[in-house]
């Protein structure tokens, strides 16, 4: 066969979000890969300036659906500092607990999601289930399966009793259970293994040079985790190892999440077992000093990096995220390079991407005469009306056969 | 036969009727199964059936830059190839309609016909996916059509006939020779696996990777004469491994014998199902390797097995 470019997306059954990779192709091996961003661009760090520090919060807890508890821990950190608040332990520690609960149903989901890039429906289907169990746990003491709600700036906004505290034992000695047959799964099963193994390779270097962050960083022994290099909330308090792995493959990356989900279940019992008594907030003002603050969080998919910037009111003047799949997807191309297609599925599932927490807005370049501009909303809107009018669709013909349909329909 | 003997042969019994309902039934089986062994509920009885209804009832859209000749005349093409294979099978004790010296090669041959529809349905369809998908297919019926005919072959030279008919009449007359067979019995469901294109081979139709591959471009009536051809080569696959890998309790009652037959294939499925639900999709250069470093040489130590005990028993015969 001759060399063919084939697009996996903006849609695409592989990608959960909108996001375009043309891949071209000799025969079945990858010759080259180009990315582009920006199909999922939602401006919520410019939203984030028009609303107020807690409208913020809520708003910045939706960035992702996956890490929400992440993003909105992270920036509240950073208003925190600005602010000069000092959180109780009691909400220190409940915010750790949520942030561990959390990774356990996002590695979960991942594992799921990479059987389904394989073919591998059934781990999909088991993992899936599990990570149920996790998600009830959630609602149980948040009242919500991902979007949590729990913190507010100076604390959290809800208690837990001793009895909610236990249960979460039983969860665990459940979840455990089910994590060591994974790895069981992972480490024996030949189909998994052959699949996986030698899978979007990235070298040490690489990663280091391309800034890979968390499980897809430590997969390839980059020895990195905030939670340990720059301790924030409890973790200080508490003991984990950090796993690494050297296979610097995609069955790398799958050992450390799930080597990363044994540790989190220890935490998690640490947690329940320390949680110091006390109040959980403290009053904080609603106008927020001038001041900046950036905060560094280990999120489940790896580091996430907010910075605000206060200027005295109660709106913050700029708000700025580095979600981790930014970092890590610069180490893709590097990743695909000499595989084959039938790996690009499984080779950007590992990296666990976010591409709507990602995507940022994009300035035009001209390479002719070097200028740089912004569009406006109607310079855009004319500009994709008149790139699909080149194409041959045209949206005035159907609008108003939409419209003849609808007042028909009236 | 006479012309309405023959016409019911092949649209009620045991022709297109009979194998609809069959491969819909199969298919229900496999998929509930499937479901049962990941832990979730799987479809109700009707769900085949009802696929096929409402795609039957949908628009079927060609591709501008597709041969419009070609992508329509491929679906019908493998339900004629498959339904045309089957008469040829003989379900438990009855009689094929069609039996002759030398219906296990026929067979074999028209059940490679629809992979080649799938290929050039797919090539014609011009999109890139379903290009790539139809790439695919070829690569891999080259992998797996060789175990799949030396293990088919096995048996028969042991029966020392090339009729399916005669081959069941041996077997029912030394029913422990087909014990024999064992290793060809695996070697031909791992192969039939692939023709059928089901995980861990559903390479060419892989998803995550070329969408819909093959079949990426086919929708409505099209798709479902694809999808229905597709359910009943489950049944002639099944079927033909029944036949000649499990041929005992050939001398049942003819309701009994076709009792036996059901079961029999349902086992077969069953099998099917269990190996699509523990393994992952290999890829395609894993598959070929596969084939052909293990699953060819495995069917030629069985098809050399049956030479050595066919001589024998042939030799004791005689004397």
């Amino acid at each position: 066969m001759a060399k063919v470019t084939v697009p996996i997306g903006p849609q695409h059954p592989a990608l959960k979000e909108p996001e375009s990779f043309s891949i071209t192709l000799s025969g079945e091996q990858i010759i080259e890969t180009n990315m582009r961003l920006g199909y999922n661009h939602r401006g919520i760090e410019k939203a984030c300036e028009a609303r107020t520090y807690i409208q913020d919060m809520y708003l910045v807890e939706r960035v992702c659906g996956i890490c929400s508890h992440s993003h909105s821990t992270c920036f509240i950190t950073a208003v925190e500092e600005i602010a000069g608040l000092a959180v109780p332990p009691r909400a220190q520690y409940i915010r750790t607990l949520i942030a561990e609960l959390e990774r356990v149903h996002s590695h979960l989901l991942w594992l799921g999601v990479a059987g389904h890039e394989i073919g591998f429906d059934t781990l999909l289907m088991y993992s899936w289930r599990d990570r149920e169990v996790v998600m009830d746990a959630l609602a149980a003491l948040t009242g919500n399966r991902v979007n949590y709600g729990i913190n507010t700036i100076g604390g959290v906004r809800r208690d837990f009793t001793r009895e909610q505290l236990d249960s979460l034992l039983k969860v665990v000695d459940v979840l455990e259970e089910r994590t060591k047959y994974y790895i069981e799964v992972a480490t024996e099963e030949p189909t998994l293994i052959n699949r996986l193994s030698g899978v979007g390779t990235l070298p040490h270097d690489d990663a280091v040079r391309l800034g890979a962050v968390g499980p897809t960083g430590r997969a390839s022994n980059v020895n990195r985790d905030v939670r340990r290099d720059d301790p924030y909330l409890a973790y200080a308090d508490l003991q984990f190892d950090v796993i690494v792995d050297t296979h610097n493959d995609v069955y790398g990356r799958t050992l450390v999440r799930v080597g990363e989900l044994m540790q989190t279940y220890r935490l998690i019992r640490q947690i329940v077992k320390q949680i110091p008594d006390g109040p959980v907030t403290v009053k904080a003002p609603r106008r927020i000093p001038a001041g900046e603050a950036v905060s560094r969080y280990e999120a489940p998919r790896g580091e996430d990096v907010h910075y605000v910037k206060a200027n005295g009111t109660d709106k913050p003047e700029r708000v700025k995220i580095r979600a981790p799949t930014l970092a890590n997807l610069q180490s893709v191309s590097r990743m695909l390079e000499n595989n084959n297609l039938a790996d690009v599925p499984i080779t950007l599932a590992a990296i666990d991407p976010c591409f709507s927490c990602t995507d940022r807005m994009i300035a035009v370049a001209d390479p002719a005469s070097g200028r740089r501009e912004t569009l406006s909303w109607e310079a855009l809107r004319q500009h994709g009306i008149r790139w699909y009018a080149g194409r041959g669709v045209d949206f005035a013909a159907l609008n108003r056969k939409l419209g003849r349909k609808l007042g028909r329909n009236a | 036969m006479t012309t309405a003997w023959s016409l019911y042969a092949l649209l009620v019994f045991p022709g297109l009727l009979f194998l609809a309902f069959l491969g819909w039934t199969l298919e229900f089986v496999d998929r509930k199964l499937y479901a049962r062994m990941q832990n979730r509920i799987g479809p109700p009885w009707f769900q085949p059936v009802a696929d096929f209804i409402k795609l039957a009832a949908k628009e079927d859209l060609i591709p501008a830059e597709a041969n419009p000749r070609m992508f329509k005349l491929m679906p019908v093409l493998a339900l004629a190839a498959v339904l045309t294979a089957f008469l040829h099978i003989p379900l438990g004790n009855t009689q094929p309609p069609i039996a002759f010296e030398g219906s296990v090669v026929v067979v074999v041959y028209l059940l490679t016909i629809p992979t080649m529809t799938f290929f050039l349905g797919g090539w014609h369809s011009t999109s890139l996916y379903s290009m790539i998908g139809a790439v695919r297919t070829l690569t891999q019926l080259f992998a797996y059509e060789v175990p799949m005919l030396l293990a088919v072959l096995a048996p028969a030279v042991l029966a020392r006939t090339w009729s399916l008919t005669k081959m069941a009449a041996f077997y029912d007359q030394h029913p422990f020779y087909a014990a024999t067979n064992l290793i060809g019995f695996l070697v031909a469901l791992v192969a039939l696996q692939g023709k059928l294109e089901r995980v861990p081979f559903d390479i060419p139709e892989a998803e995550t990777e070329i969408v819909g591959g093959t079949f990426t471009e086919y929708s409505g009536r099209l798709l479902a004469i694809f999808r229905l051809a597709i359910d009943m080569e489950l049944v002639a696959g099944a079927s033909l491994v029944a036949a000649v890998f499990l041929p005992f309790g050939l001398g049942l009652a003819p309701l009994w014998g076709f009792l036996l037959y059901l079961l029999k294939v349902l086992f077969v499925v069953f099998l099917l199902a269990l190996l699509r639900t523990v393994t992952a999709r290999v890829r395609i250069e894993q598959m070929v390797a596969f084939c052909w470093k293990w699953l060819a040489p495995i069917a030629l130590f069985q098809l050399l097995l049956s030479l050595v005990l066919g001589w024998r028993i042939w030799t004791i015969m005689k004397s």
